[in-house]
């Protein structure tokens, strides 16, 4: 549904997007995720034919983003980041108006209209002018904008940036459900948001892909990066002894005050050692006052992967 | 054709839901209705609208006209809506258009508004209506250039304030220092600011002649800054 070719972008001197290719498939919906200036909504942008690449080719619902930019628009639905919207018009007008410039006539836009505003939960919105409208609704808004023409693909740039919790949570089950039917394209920087969402994500950092696959496969690459944290009441020489005596082990940092013991463990691949330090720890009769899973943040894993990527070009 | 009528009625619900556009409307009432009623509107002078359309509101409409074009495009880029309309299925051409059709509306309200004064004169006298029609022709004309000229420097900034500038500036040196620079030159450049000049142009409007010349004048020089305006905007783009 979507392919993208070796895609540069460079603004002057800033290269936002190097070399990235990647397809995906007819429904679902695929995360694109990275840190803040990681290229996402650069990449995005060209998909949805605003900005031209300035390399490389990307097609979208089998049309050329750059030659045939007309007959991609009409059969997608973008929301950009900041969703622009025109504080002067009513929800409804503003409809109407992206309505007709998508060449819906008559009933055919009245009754999409009914049927986004219902799914957007904007039906008691209708009449209200957009600027009064916080900033949570103006989301909803332009989700409904982008859903308007029941479009194939469905581009999402940062869709729950901004929104209360319970706001974020209706979001995501509507972007669940849209992905039955349509192709959704979302970016993100929040890695749960991705997981909770989507069924395949693509990493990018500083331009480049990163990482492409599965939340589980992410998840995966994630977790063995992942420390278990564990303080417990003990003499500091034995408790290390019978922490290095577990299985599955690879390294641990000690520290100790107040006759607290503190380990943070690193365990190898797909093992859990919390059980077993729990079973040693009451074996011993030591106390014990915390045990947990210090998950490795995306901001980490962007570090390290960053800082892979910088090794690797200054050789 | 849709997509233009489509942009050019929201332009037109986005003048009148903002106090701007009544602020101009306001304005140009006034100022036009203060030359008609001390120039023209006195016992013994002739009844046509000849004194008003030759100076006055030539000036009123250049200050006027791009605070009603400024928000055109500039709005859209500072709102940052460019993006959701420029990633809809409507193409440059469509959108400048749009905006100018927008444009000319409010405009033609405008100048709606100043007919109240030849029906005021034609209680009083006898007006020409072939003159008269001649003279809103003339105004139709130039009133689509100064659109255009606005629009294009709409679309050239994100500040509103600084097209209102541009637009006035250019528009003043289009109008009256060409005209005033041509009568101190000689030779061809005298011709070439003539023949550039606004005023020129639009002075046998006013003395009730139409010419194919002045015609093709402002249809062309519009024509022109609604094309640089296209060009600017597909410009934006590789930004």
């Amino acid at each position: 549904m979507i392919q993208v070719t070796n895609l540069t972008k460079r603004y002057s001197s800033v290269l936002a997007v190097d070399n990235i290719s990647f397809n995906v498939e007819r429904g679902g919906v695929i995360g694109f995720l990275g840190p803040n200036g990681a290229g996402k909504t650069t990449t995005i942008r060209i998909l949805a034919c605003y900005h031209p690449a300035t390399n490389g080719t990307a097609t979208v619902a089998g049309y050329d983003v750059f030659k045939d930019s007309i007959e991609v628009r009409k059969r997608i639905g973008y929301l950009p980041e900041s969703t622009p919207l025109y504080p002067e018009m009513r929800v409804r007008e503003y409809l109407q108006f992206r309505g007709k410039l998508r060449g819906m006539v008559g009933n055919d836009r009245k009754s999409a209209i009914g049927r986004v505003t219902d799914r957007c939960w904007l039906g008691e919105f209708i009449n209200r002018p957009i600027g009064q409208l916080s900033k949570g609704m103006k989301q909803r808004v332009g989700l409904a904008d982008a859903m308007l023409n029941d479009p194939e693909v469905l581009i999402l740039d940062e869709p729950t940036i901004g929104l209360d919790p319970t706001q974020i949570r209706e979001t995501r089950k509507l972007i669940r459900e849209l992905g039955e039917r349509h192709t959704v394209l979302l970016s993100s920087h929040i890695l749960h948001e991705v997981e909770a969402v989507c069924s395949h994500a693509i990493i990018i950092a500083k331009g480049k892909i990163v990482a492409n696959g599965s939340p589980q496969e992410l998840r995966d690459k994630f977790s063995s990066e992942a420390k278990v944290i564990a303080e417990i009441k003990g003499p500091e020489n034995e408790v290390e002894k019978s922490i290095r005596g577990l299985t599955g082990v690879e390294d641990v940092d000690v520290a100790s005050t107040n006759g607290w013991v503190r380990l943070a463990v690193k365990a190898k691949q797909n093992c859990d050692v919390r059980e077993g330090i729990f079973k040693f720890t009451t074996a011993n009769g030591w106390s014990l006052r915390e045990i947990r899973r210090d998950g490795a943040t995306l901001e980490d894993f962007f570090v390290q992967v960053t800082a892979q990527q910088q090794q690797t070009r200054s050789r | 054709m849709r997509n233009i009528l489509t942009m050019a009625q929201r332009e037109i619900g986005a003048y009148f839901l903002s106090p701007i556009a009544y602020a101009v409307l306001a304005v140009f009432l006034f100022s036009s209705g203060l030359a008609f009623g001390l120039g023209t509107f006195s016992a013994g002078s002739e009844a046509s609208m000849r004194q008003v359309f030759e100076f006055w509101i030539v000036l009123i409409l250049l200050f006027v006209l791009p605070m009603l074009t400024m928000r055109l495009i500039s709005d859209e880029l500072r709102s940052g809506t460019i993006e959701t309309l420029m990633t809809a299925p409507v193409t440059e051409i469509e959108v400048v258009l749009g905006k100018f059709l927008g444009g000319m509306m409010f405009f033609a309200i405008l100048l709606a508004g100043t007919l109240l004064y030849p029906i005021i004169l034609s209680m009083y006298g006898d007006i020409d209506l072939m003159f008269l029609t001649c003279h809103y022709l003339g105004l139709f004309l130039l009133g689509s250039l100064y659109v255009a000229v606005g629009l294009f420097f709409s679309t050239l900034t994100k500040h509103q304030v600084v097209a209102v500038l541009a637009s006035s500036a250019l528009l003043a040196l289009m109008t009256f220092a060409s005209h005033a620079m041509a009568n101190r030159m000689e030779g061809w450049l005298k011709v070439l600011l003539q023949q550039l000049s606004v005023r020129t142009h639009f002075h046998d409007f006013v003395r009730g002649m139409v010419d194919l010349n002045h015609l093709v004048f402002f249809v062309t020089m519009t024509a022109l800054f609604l094309f640089l305006s296209v060009k600017l905007l597909e410009m934006r783009r590789w930004q």
